[in-house]
């Protein structure tokens, strides 16, 4: 026994012997996997562009019209004049009919009155980098911009599903009984509606609102919200497998025989050892809630007209489309397929570094 | 096995309950006044209390959640506010033209699905394998928005091949004319994932002992993946098809509002729209109803396809 508690063999065993922390363990592997970094290195230069734009260093101007209506993109140069079709302005002196006009005398009043302003000639550009919208804003910005919204909506609705799920899941499994079964009810009525159709009526619920909508706003909080109140059941299921599992384990109980409270054994003793369950479930969310919020944008159910998203670019792209102006629709693709690709890709590499065993998890 | 029905059947019950608690009180406390609603935005506040009066929107909640469930009891889902058109009249009116379209992609979808996984999955690791799955993370990357904004546009505008949109009376017409252009949209889409969740299955089959065994006694590849790994793949592939089915009912609603095909998932969103209650309370209630009796459905072809399988 004073073998082991002797000064030389703990400090070895805190060293080198003591087995590597699933997360230690995890970041060996993922630093393993080529595709999984690759993807990881993408993500977070997305999250540099998000960071960026919400501290309004980039695409701040996106609602500045800074070219002609639908300018097309540089490379394509500037779009070919229309031939004026208007009634030819006629010429020669206009005919004085200052007998019978009843403003006459007060012409030159305005005339003196109107000079004294100015309006500014903004110079528009007839071609921006990456071509410009209806309005004449650059798409680029408004990419940027919505990218931030998109991915912001997917995070933050993901972040409040996994809290809700993890809560109600760690309290199903945990005590089971009765609260379990009032849970497992609750489950059983989400999961009977398919998602969509749940989540048209609760954007429906808010959307009529009219003192909800002036709480919460049309904005990332309330689309995160919808999604979150929808979404939460794959957390709540897999949250409450694991705590089933856990909570009759050896060390569980242990704590429990020293006393530990039953909030410290469930969120501190089994919540960190299934974290890692629950990190992979939310970035799976992430995904979906980013898809759904472009198809509620574009149905006029996700973000207000102040603001851009990926879904509210498709929907101007659509009309756009048929005039020959693609751009806006590839910008909005463009940066919708890099982001849910590489995203996914890391989901997939944090998956099988996270926890072998779930491989194949959809 | 009756005895299994019925108290399957009657689980359902509860579920039901708590689905119209759900969209109940989701209107009730989270919606709009329906009386302003209705009245519109000129109406008077007498006009708005009248249209309240009707609806009995003045009388205590519970008294409301009483006749609301009588009405679902009686199968009398009221009328629709925006239309005045009975529900159960747009139900029966719009479920064909979902059908018609639905019904296609989704068998289509797992005959091409089924055998593209089957094949990446034998072949894993190879590169015809690793191709496909770096094709399907990409198609599933961007949104079917896309897929149905391009296609509409490239083969119905640009190449004329299909009509843009529109929709006739005669099942046939539509049939040729109108759905082949969603239907393949639909299944650029959707072939994609299926092919993964598929060939998940088929790995998982391919792993197991018996296909070992079926090899070592002789038998050819043919036979093993036809005859042992496919019926054993069965199960899961079934749960899957069970678990798109309630999905065809709904129909694709993005499909139908793109090419103006007049069906439920259409009728939903301009609902959602009019601030519609009654067609979105009653839609949601069928369709819980409905997924609950084919996830029954599903169990019991489990034991038609297994005889492993015992129903508890």
């Amino acid at each position: 026994m004073s073998a082991v508690l002797d000064g030389s063999s703990a400090k070895a065993r805190s060293g080198a012997d003591r087995s590597e922390g699933v997360w230690h363990a995890a970041w060996r592997r993922l630093r393993a996997d080529r595709v999984g970094m690759v993807s990881l290195g993408i993500v977070l230069l997305f999250v540099l562009l998000i960071v960026l734009s919400a501290l309004g260093l980039v695409a701040r101007g996106w609602q500045k019209e800074v070219g002609v209506p639908s300018a097309p993109p540089t490379i394509l140069g500037p779009a070919a004049k229309t031939e004026n079709t208007a009634i030819a302005v006629p010429k020669g002196p206009n005919v004085d009919i200052s007998a019978v006009d009843p403003l006459a005398p007060r012409y030159k009043e305005w005339e003196e009155r109107a000079a004294k302003f100015k309006a500014e000639e903004v110079v528009k550009s007839e071609t921006l980098p990456f071509g410009g919208d209806r309005l004449g804003r650059d798409v680029l910005a408004k990419a940027l911009k919505g990218t931030q919204t998109s991915v912001m909506v997917g995070l933050l609705g993901a972040i409040a599903a996994t809290v809700i799920g993890t809560l109600l899941g760690a309290l199903a499994g945990f005590f089971g009984g009765r609260v379990g079964d009032a849970l497992e009810w609750v489950y059983n009525v989400f999961t009977a509606i398919p998602t969509i159709l749940l989540l048209l009526c609760f954007a429906a619920a808010v959307e009529s609102n009219p003192l909800l909508k002036s709480v919460i706003g049309r904005g990332i909080a309330s689309v995160a919200l919808i999604l979150s109140l929808v979404g939460w059941t794959d957390v709540y299921r897999q949250v409450r497998a694991e705590f089933l599992k856990h909570s009759v384990r050896d060390y569980v109980r242990s704590a429990e025989a020293i006393g530990a409270s039953t909030a410290s054994r469930m969120f501190r003793h089994i919540l960190p050892n299934v974290s890692h369950v629950i990190l992979v479930r939310m970035s799976l969310l992430v995904v979906s809630f980013i898809k759904f919020e472009v198809i509620l944008s574009y149905l006029g159910l996700g973000v207000g007209v102040d603001s851009v998203s990926w879904g509210t670019m498709l929907s101007e792209a659509q009309s756009e489309l048929i005039l020959g102006q693609w751009w806006q629709l590839v910008a909005a693709t463009a940066f919708m397929a890099v982001f849910v690709t590489a995203f996914s890709l890391f989901t997939d590499a944090l998956r099988d570094a996270l926890d072998p065993k779930l491989r194949g998890l959809e | 096995m009756a005895a299994y029905l019925i108290r399957r059947l009657l689980q359902i019950i509860p579920t039901l309950i708590g689905v119209v608690l759900l969209v109940f009180f989701l209107f009730k406390f989270f919606g709009g006044d329906p009386a302003e609603i209705i009245g519109g935005l000129n109406a008077t506040p007498q006009q708005v209390d009248a249209i309240r009066e009707q609806l009995g929107l003045n009388r205590p909640w519970w008294v409301q959640l009483g006749i609301y469930f009588k009405s679902i009891v009686t199968l009398d889902w009221g009328r629709s506010w925006a239309t005045q058109e009975a529900v159960s009249n747009i139900f029966a009116t719009r479920l064909p033209a979902t059908l018609t379209v639905m019904f296609p992609i989704l068998i289509l979808d797992a005959l091409i699905a089924l055998p593209i996984a089957m094949w990446v999955a034998y072949r894993r690791g190879s590169l015809a394998d690793r191709t496909i799955m770096v094709i399907t993370t990409v198609a599933l990357s961007v949104s079917f928005l896309v897929y149905i904004i391009i296609g509409q546009y490239v083969f119905g505008f640009q190449l004329g091949w299909f009509p843009v949109q529109g929709w006739s009376d005669s099942t046939l017409t539509n049939l040729t004319t109108y759905v082949p252009l969603p239907v393949a949209l639909a299944l650029l889409v959707g072939v994609a994932p299926q092919t993964r969740l598929y060939r998940t299955f088929f790995l998982d089959e391919l792993g197991q002992d018996y296909v070992r065994t079926a090899r070592a006694k002789g038998l050819d590849e043919k036979r093993v993946l036809f005859k042992h790994v496919l019926r054993n793949a069965t199960i899961p592939i079934l749960t899957q098809l069970g678990l798109a089915l309630p999905g065809v009912f709904i129909g694709s609603f993005l499909i139908e509002v793109f090419f103006s095909i007049p069906g439920l998932g259409r009728e939903v969103i301009l609902a959602v729209n009019r601030s519609d209650y009654p067609v979105l309370q009653a839609f949601t209630v069928y369709l819980a109803m409905l997924t609950m009796l084919i996830n029954l459905g599903v169990d019991i072809l489990y034991k038609l396809v297994d005889p492993r399988v015992v129903l508890k």
